[in-house]
């Protein structure tokens, strides 16, 4: 092992075992600058412009997987509700972009992610409305991106389709909060240190608290896709997600 | 599904609780909150001028009501997703009897 990664161990380590409350979660109501909240909602909305046109192309072309575009929904709606304990000794939750990424391509997902946000911004004061911008381009953009990208290549790479959806996930899921820790260090650069030092102090928060979680995120994506899988073929097959002949 | 499947599945799900329940452990003292409040903390000593300029319109009354409407999302969402499973698994058995 080279002398770097055994740095960036240790680094890790320190931060896990360093006790510390946090907020890993989405950034709060009003606790982001109008500015920034502007910038993340225009950049996010050619995102949710292009979901809206994929799912009407795939209700129309494949019916039949109109169920699994509400199960694809449902479990984002399910995985952010469960506030789980971290290693940080504080909680975070998944995301459950993966699985719809995974299913219908990322864009799909920046809708259906997007709509989860709204509802828990407006009924649980969870995230934020005027926060929704940067939330939604974090998890519902981002996330469902880097989920997408790795599903490809590792399926390009013929590796097992198990291995293929839990790296999905869970690297969707890990950088999800990777963003909002950017998207923090931006908008509040330390004073000695400026966007590096507010990143790395973001980041110990965010993504090493996020780490176990986005390993249990992808394991229950393989779960349920295994159960998808094991009774709907013909739609994966139809939707590209299983190759044809296998 | 296999038998192999299934202790599969069994496994996986074992590490996913122990992944849940291990930190517990680790970090006996702390307070396990996602407290929104930490997150001030953190911004205000970057930026001690900072003020919040938007309030949310509605917040969940008390700690009780804001986890029954967690767990409202948690079972509407689970609903769905089983209903689905159900369906698709019923939908399989049919087409293979037609089959037959």
């Amino acid at each position: 092992m080279s002398r770097k990664k055994i740095f960036m161990i240790g680094l890790l380590l320190m931060f896990a075992l360093l006790p510390k409350p946090a907020f890993a979660m989405h950034i709060m109501e009003g606790f982001l600058p109008l500015e920034w909240c502007m910038a993340w909602g225009v950049l996010t909305i050619p995102f949710i412009l292009v979901g809206l046109f994929s799912i009407r192309k795939t209700i129309n072309e494949h019916p039949r997987a109109k169920m699994l575009l509400a199960m694809a929904g449902a479990f984002a709606f399910v995985l952010s509700a469960l506030k789980i304990p971290s290693v940080t000794g504080s909680c975070s939750h998944p995301t459950g972009v993966g699985l719809g990424t995974i299913l219908f391509g990322p864009a799909t997902m920046t809708v259906l992610g997007t709509i989860v946000l709204l509802f828990q911004a407006v009924l649980l004061a969870h995230g934020g409305i005027t926060t929704l911008g940067a939330n939604a381009f974090s998890m519902a953009v981002v996330g469902p991106l880097v989920a997408f990208a790795t599903y490809k290549i590792i399926k390009k790479a013929k590796w097992p389709q198990g291995i293929a959806v839990f790296l999905a996930a869970a690297l969707g899921n890990l950088m999800t909060y990777v963003m909002t820790s950017i998207q923090l260090a931006l908008a509040f650069p330390a004073e000695t240190g400026g966007f590096m030092a507010s990143l790395v102090k973001f980041m110990g928060i965010f993504a090493v608290t996020q780490i176990p979680l986005a390993i249990s995120e992808g394991i229950l994506t393989v779960l349920v896709f295994n159960a998808i899988a094991a009774y709907s073929k013909g739609e994966l097959k139809d939707l590209n997600v299983l190759s044809k002949e296998a | 599904m296999s038998a192999s499947g299934i202790i599969k599945s069994l496994v996986l799900i074992a590490i996913v609780i122990a992944l849940t329940i291990l930190p517990l452990f680790m970090q006996k003292d702390a307070e396990f909150g996602g407290a929104d409040g930490e997150a001030e903390k953190a911004i205000i000593e970057i930026n001690a001028e900072y003020k919040p300029w938007f309030e949310p319109l509605i917040e969940p009354k008390s700690g009780e009501i804001e986890s029954l409407l967690f767990s409202l999302q948690a079972a509407i969402g689970s609903g769905i997703l089983f209903y689905g499973l159900g369906y698709m698994r019923g939908r399989k058995k049919q087409e293979e009897a037609a089959k037959q």
